[in-house]
């Protein structure tokens, strides 16, 4: 059965607390920490973006699957800040990764869906036997407008995939994609901040699509929400996926080792790939696991996984998502952040 | 215009490719077709681990322009286990917490923009080497205090 055969994650080391974004807007700190149950964030430097966290992600996937990457026919990278608006991300980090040039190379967007979209795809090409090994990443430095609640939110990280046929880590049981036209939130070409559509956010957006797609997954797979050990929903905010998930009949003790987002932000394409990659740093074999995406505009996918007797094996060979939360990180200030994020104009 | 001289030298930027003589052993970043060492032409392309250790540094305070917003930062000569040696500018750190004999992970990074509109440009750059927790953070520590000591 196809599955994963090696994952892995990258997240920068700065951080900005949700405290510090209140005090420079005149906000009360504890009444947004509480509402979007948002401790912290990671900002990216200068010098990271969409392509060297999918290179770094991409190499700690190859090490965990112990494949060389002249084997790796499809490189997929999904991302809603690739850094060129006209020349693909996937070039640059399949040549960084040593693949190819024998490799089918896309980038992937769909809003905050865009990681789990180029996973769909290449475990696709998998199945179909068209590839041995596919890397499908998901990564994202985006950015909120200045005082907009996505600046509390917007970060910077992600995760790569390695789907392949042979020795999986984690077998893909069944996928399902909801999809509907819905402009909750989007970004016109030459704007710099993106817009949402505020409450509208919420219900026909987030909450219909999450739940149509795992009340739909659990459907064909005749399987129950205490049949998982673990499951991952998109986490734009803290809040969200913790609403969505208690309604759809999941506890806190199946969403909280995924759950990545209080210290972490929502880093958009990468956000529910790399609360994946958390769960799978601490699954055991046999563990079921649950992950449904959502992307804005808008549609979910949903995944049901299971553990291989290999994944406790190969996961010491990277680092942990929790090592890269909890590890060594720089806290910086608001104007440190909006000279980071380049909001500050300056002269050529 | 995007610079050929970037382009030609991919592997090396993109995958820390050197190259190790057949002849003397010595390994040369970036690649070079004649050892210069041995002047033998006998040489085996190899990739470079991504850690190593400075040798020396200085801290940049009045950058090239490409650089502005970057000032002040730490540029270091690393040797890799293989013997190579590289300047790379070290990330992700305070400069003033650079030392010689420091253990350095070496990091895909944006290294440089072409100006406004121009192409980006990618390479390497150390970071402290952050370990994985625990008992390799330990090991890594009393590594680095030997090296500083020695
Ligand atoms: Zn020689």
């Amino acid at each position: 059965m196809a599955g994963i055969a090696g994952y892995g994650a990258f997240i920068p080391r700065r951080r900005i607390t949700t405290e510090e974004i209140a005090r420079q807007w005149g906000k009360d700190p504890g009444t947004i920490q509480r509402g979007l149950m948002l401790k912290e964030k990671s900002v990216p430097g200068f010098d990271e973006d969409t392509i060297t966290i999918s290179v770094a992600a991409g190499r700690a996937a190859l090490a965990r699957a112990g494949v060389s990457p002249s084997r790796v026919g499809a490189v997929y990278i999904g991302s809603e800040s690739h850094p060129y608006a006209v020349k693909p991300s996937g070039t640059v980090v399949a040549e960084a990764l040593g693949i190819g040039p024998e490799v089918h190379v896309a980038d992937f967007e769909f809003a905050c869906k865009a990681g789990t979209e180029a996973m769909f795809v290449a475990l696709a090409l998998v199945e179909s036997g068209r590839v041995d090994y596919a890397l499908a990443v998901g990564a994202d430095t985006s950015q909120g407008a200045p005082d907009d609640a996505l600046e509390y939110s917007a970060s910077a990280g992600g995760a790569a995939f390695l789907f392949g046929r042979d020795d999986p880590l984690v077998e893909v049981v069944d996928t399902i994609s909801f999809t509907t036209d819905t402009p909750d939130f989007w970004r016109r070409e030459g704007e710099f901040y993106p817009r949402h559509g505020g409450r509208f956010t919420g219900e026909p957006a987030y909450f219909k699509h999450v739940t149509e797609a795992t009340t739909r997954i659990l459907d064909k797979t005749g399987l129950k929400p205490e049949d998982f050990r673990f499951v991952v929903f998109h986490m734009p905010n803290g809040k969200f996926p913790l609403s969505v998930g208690k309604s759809l009949g999941f506890t806190r003790e199946q969403i909280d080792p995924g759950w990545v987002v209080p210290t972490m932000g929502n880093t958009y394409s990468g956000s529910s790939p790399t609360g994946l990659a958390a769960v799978l740093d601490v699954a055991d074999p046999d563990d079921l696991i649950l992950i449904t995406s959502f992307g804005s505009g808008a549609g979910s996918d949903s995944f049901v996984l299971r553990a291989t007797g290999l994944l406790p094996q190969r996961r010491g060979l990277a680092p942990s998502v929790r090592s890269m939360l909890d590890g060594p990180r720089r806290y910086v200030t608001y104007g440190e952040y909006a000279k980071y994020r380049e909001k500050i104009i300056v002269n050529d | 215009m995007p610079s050929p001289r970037y382009w030609r030298e991919i592997p090396s930027r993109y995958r820390l490719e050197a190259t190790r003589c057949g002849d003397c052993g010595r390994v040369s970043y970036p690649p070079r077709r004649i050892c210069p060492e041995c002047r033998s032409t006998d040489g085996e392309t190899i990739e470079l681990s991504h850690e190593g250790r400075v040798l020396t540094y200085t801290v940049v305070h009045v950058p090239p322009d490409d650089f502005l917003m970057e000032a002040p930062y730490a540029l270091a000569v690393v040797e890799t286990p293989e013997g190579a040696r590289m300047m790379v500018q070290v990330a992700d750190c305070d400069p003033a917490s650079v030392e010689a004999g420091m253990m350095v992970a070496l990091e895909f990074r944006l290294i440089r923009r072409e100006g406004k509109g121009g192409i980006l440009c990618y390479g390497y750059k150390a970071v402290p080497a952050y370990p994985m927790g625990g008992e390799a953070e330990a090991e890594l520590r009393s590594k680095e205090s030997e090296v500083a000591h020695a």
